[in-house]
């Protein structure tokens, strides 16, 4: 199969307006005949849904937990990018696509990047209209922060919960669409497959988590919004539920998956703490604003913060990047702080912390300007840790926090199944090798409010004249049938390991041999190890109860059964990637500083694998990338 | 520590539900209260006995305290016997060797258990759909500065509007009333220009879906305030209880 990635002829700041002109459309009449599966309900999911609704599509929505609004969204903190130039910086739709195409390593494509910045302007006032509380400035205008990886103010803020914000607000839109009847909840349902008839996206299949029952569904088109797959590496920000296995079906079904090996390691997380840790907690990079981040300049230093007097700190980020200083995106800062540990300057008991200290800044600006920007995050350490950042630092270290890739989508968000979107994170299309801050917010909405509806159009206009899906085909008998052989094989394994082990045995297999830094020896050494462990899971793993009871432990099985598949693809994608670009360090591809080398002239490409069977290596394939508007050069923050 | 856990089993909607005891050894007060909770269910699972336990399902998520999927009742007390924080953010710390724990679903006429310590909370969803937004369809949304929206009001909304929807509210409050819930709704919409046109309707259709819903009333007793994760202020109700009002009189 080839990809096409259907992006518009013409100069970048046109291809988006003239493709709006150009695609097909459908009418009122004929959108209130067609039917919508939208799964997940997150910034991405829950915006699609209100927006297809309010155009008058029929949308039946799907989530796993048993409300739409829990949906991991929620947790996004820093704020949203938006190229308003309120501050008068020189900022620009251009600038935000610059920064955005140079943060993701000259890996992202470029007219969908510059896309998403033509509509953050649009969003802002979506979310605004729709009750945001966005931060304020004293006159009543809206106030803004930075980010990582850029030297303007654009991002949007509701302090440290600016997600949960944007989330609820659109959140709040699917709830108006559910009341009005056009759209249908399904909560508590997890998809376990996509069906697919005469080569098109057809349905799904799920189970019910509260009954067990296995379930039918069907519609003209299926969107998946169902997030990254982070978890893989067990720990993470992300919430412990978060998984893969819609995108793994999806690729299974022929979806191809970009660029897997790529996922953000998060400089600013709260360390592990314990053993017994089922996750870790992000400390947002807006932190990095007003915060410093430094170890002692002597090893193994053991002395509490505030003793360690100015002279002997090592702001190792303002050393070693003075024009960007702290705020280096995040795989910059958080491959420094490995390295600083690494060599043995970390701090605290495990040697696995670097300080982010807010002792200058509320100096300078007072208590109250710096509990106004962060309280709430604040508060968030407070309580983990047990110290206030107002009296001593906060401790932070790297961990495992988003996925850059995804499944393939070209310019109207399909994937190489008509009929199958991916919106969100769940796809691979703005991020390239590495996600500058406020971006992802940023993309949710574009691809939920403004481009996916528009897009689904083109596809849905061949479709007026098919009725109803039903759901009584073979196709639809075949998915269910194996979904329910698969549950059955899971609970009858009967072993003596519980599947959280096994989850924490692959998310270790991952962090030490594919984290932050990887190379040939260590892929290769994973790629065994996790093949012995896919053995052992189908032989040893014990999941207690039956399929039909609202059964956690069977959830779990089934995802993690998937994330060993996922691990191998990502072990496989790395391997493949003879280069260093973003997240994805080779340590055997590096500049003389340390910092990550391309191989522009071999890799300036997305990876894009095609799945070939069970048990079989996927198939690769390439999508050449073209730069008609920037510069490729090395990335260079200093 | 070494601690004995009192914990409401159910097998479903309608099986009648009882307590059962477990002891936990080994217990680490550098867990969280459900990584606590995961460790019983490692050692449910892994232990051969006859007849077989099953693992005491829960219901968490983000396990940061912003995703509300969290909620237990723990030793009579919502989220535990700290205050401002979700269960999941409530660490072992708070407990000693020998302590016996309690711990319960949310009880309240419009949660229904659904097995063990999981409620059916949407009830919560079925407010929110009667009113709980802002009606602006993708695309009407003028300039975002056109309206300034003075900082006070923006803080207001900000403070109204980070409930997580976890139900503790409903679940202590000797009512089951669902006041502080929607008051925290109405009173972020209608703190904010774009949100006043509808903020009376709002009012309305939010308390007259909560009276069909099974909830009861406020009397009052604050009990809600003490107990919500995010400390949303009792003023909140009497913001509502002012739109509600207006929205009365000029009916």
């Amino acid at each position: 199969m080839a990809l096409n990635s259907k992006i518009p002829e013409g100069p970048l700041k046109d291809k988006w307006q003239k493709h709006q002109a150009s695609i097909k459309l459908v009418n009122p009449a004929n959108k209130k005949k067609l039917e919508i599966i939208v799964v997940g309900t997150g910034a991405a999911g829950a915006s699609a849904v209100a927006t297809l609704c309010e155009l008058g599509y029929n949308v039946k929505v799907f989530a796993f937990q048993d409300s739409s609004r829990r949906a991991h969204s929620i947790a996004s903190q820093g704020g949203i990018n938006a190229t308003k130039n309120y501050r008068n910086d020189s900022d620009s739709d251009y600038r935000l696509f610059y920064d955005m195409i140079k943060g993701g390593d000259f890996r992202a494509r470029e007219a969908n990047v510059y896309r998403a910045a033509e509509v953050s302007n649009k969003i802002i006032d979506q979310f605004t209209a729709q009750g945001v509380p966005f931060a304020r400035e004293y006159g009543g205008l809206l106030a803004n922060r930075s980010f990582g990886g850029v030297q303007v103010s654009r991002t949007f803020y509701a302090q440290g919960q600016t997600g949960q914000q944007c989330t609820l607000a659109a959140y709040q839109a699917l709830s108006r669409q559910i009341y009005k009847g056009k759209a249908k909840m399904f909560n508590r349902r997890e998809m376990l497959d996509l069906v697919v008839i005469d080569g098109k996206a057809r349905g799904i299949i799920t189970r019910n988590l509260e009954t067990g029952e296995l379930e039918r569904h069907s519609a003209h088109a299926v969107v998946l919004a169902t997030g990254g797959f982070g978890t893989v590496y067990y720990l993470s920000t992300l919430a412990i539920n978060s998984n893969g296995s819609a995108a793994l079906a999806a690729f299974k079904k022929g979806a191809m998956l970009a660029n897997q090996c790529m996922t953000q390691i998060h400089p600013t997380c709260i360390p592990v703490l314990n053993d017994y840790q089922s996750k870790l907690t992000l400390m947002s990079e807006s932190l990095r604003n007003d915060g410093r981040v430094w170890v002692s300049k002597e090893k193994g230093d053991k002395r509490k913060a505030n003793d360690i007097p100015e002279e002997e700190r090592d702001y190792y980020l303002e050393r070693r990047y003075p024009a960007f200083g702290n705020l280096v995106p995040r795989d910059v800062a958080a491959r420094a702080a490995k390295e600083r540990c690494d060599a043995g300057y970390g701090i605290g008991e495990t040697g696995l912390a670097v300080y982010l200290d807010f002792r200058d800044a509320i100096k300078k600006q007072g208590e109250k300007v710096i509990g106004d920007k962060y309280g709430s995050l604040f508060d968030l350490y407070n309580k983990i840790a047990g110290t206030s950042p107002f009296d001593e630092p906060i401790k932070i270290y790297p961990a495992a926090h988003y996925t850059m890739g995804g499944l393939w989508v070209d310019y109207n968000l399909m994937t190489t199944v008509p009929g199958l979107y991916a919106i969100g994170e769940a796809n691979f299309s703005d991020h390239g090798a590495n996600r500058l801050g406020a971006s992802s917010l940023l993309q949710c909405a574009a691809d939920g409010y403004f481009i996916l509806p528009v897009t689904i159009a083109d596809y849905l206009a061949d479709d007026i004249r098919t009725p109803i899906i039903s759901t009584d085909t073979p196709e639809f008998d075949k998915a269910e049938k194996l979904v329910s052989e698969k549950l059955n094989k899971l609970l009858s394994i009967n072993g003596t390991k519980t599947v959280t082990s096994f989850h924490k045995r692959i998310g270790k297999i991952l962090w030490d041999n594919s984290g932050m830094v990887r190379n040939e020896e260590s892929l290769i050494k994973a790629q065994k190890l996790v093949e012995e462990l896919e053995q052992e899971f189908w032989k040893d793993v014990k999941v207690p109860g039956d399929t039909t009871e609202l059964n956690q432990e069977l959830e779990k099985a089934g995802r993690v059964a998937d994330f060993i598949e996922i691990a191998k693809l990502i072990i496989i994608d790395a391997l493949n990637r003879k280069e260093s670009c973003g997240a994805h360090f080779r340590d055997e591809y590096q500049t003389d500083e340390g910092e990550p080398q391309r191989d522009d002239e071999n890799y300036m490409n997305v990876s894009v694998w095609e799945y070939q069977g069970d048990g079989k290596e996927p198939k690769l394939h390439e999508e050449n990338l073209t730069f008609e508007n920037v510069k490729v050069v090395q990335r260079s923050y200093k | 520590m070494n601690i004995t856990l009192k914990i409401w089993r159910q097998k479903n909607r309608t099986a009648k539900g009882k307590f059962e005891t477990y002891k936990l050894d080994n217990v680490s007060e550098e867990m969280s209260f459900l990584e606590m909770l995961d460790y019983l269910n490692t050692t449910l699972i892994t232990e051969e006995k006859d007849p077989v336990v099953y693992p005491v399902v829960f219901e968490s998520d983000c396990r940061e305290g912003i995703c509300g999927m969290c909620g237990l009742f723990i030793n009579g007390r919502a989220h535990g016997p700290e205050t401002g924080i979700t269960t999941c953010q409530l660490g072992m710390k708070a407990f000693k060797d020998g302590d016996k724990i309690t711990v319960e679903p949310w009880r309240s006429k419009a949660f229904p258990v659904i097995k063990d310590l999981i409620v059916d909370r949407s009830t919560f969803d079925k407010l929110i759909q009667s009113g709980g937004y802002i009606s602006v369809d993708t695309g009407q949304a003028s300039e975002a500065n056109a309206i300034p929206v003075s900082k006070k009001m923006s803080d207001r909304a900000y403070d109204a509007g980070i409930c997580i929807g976890c139900g503790a509210c409903v679940a202590t409050c000797k009512n089951a009333s669902a006041m502080l819930f929607i008051g925290a709704k109405v009173s972020h919409l209608a703190s904010l220009p774009q949100g006043k046109v509808e903020a009376k309707e709002r009012a309305i259709n939010m308390v007259k879906t909560m009276d069909e819903l099974g909830f009861g009333n406020c009397t009052n007793t604050g009990a809600c305030e003490v107990e919500c994760p995010k400390e949303i202020s009792l003023n909140h109700i009497a913001k509502l209880n002012r739109e509600f009002l207006l929205a009365s009189i000029k009916k």
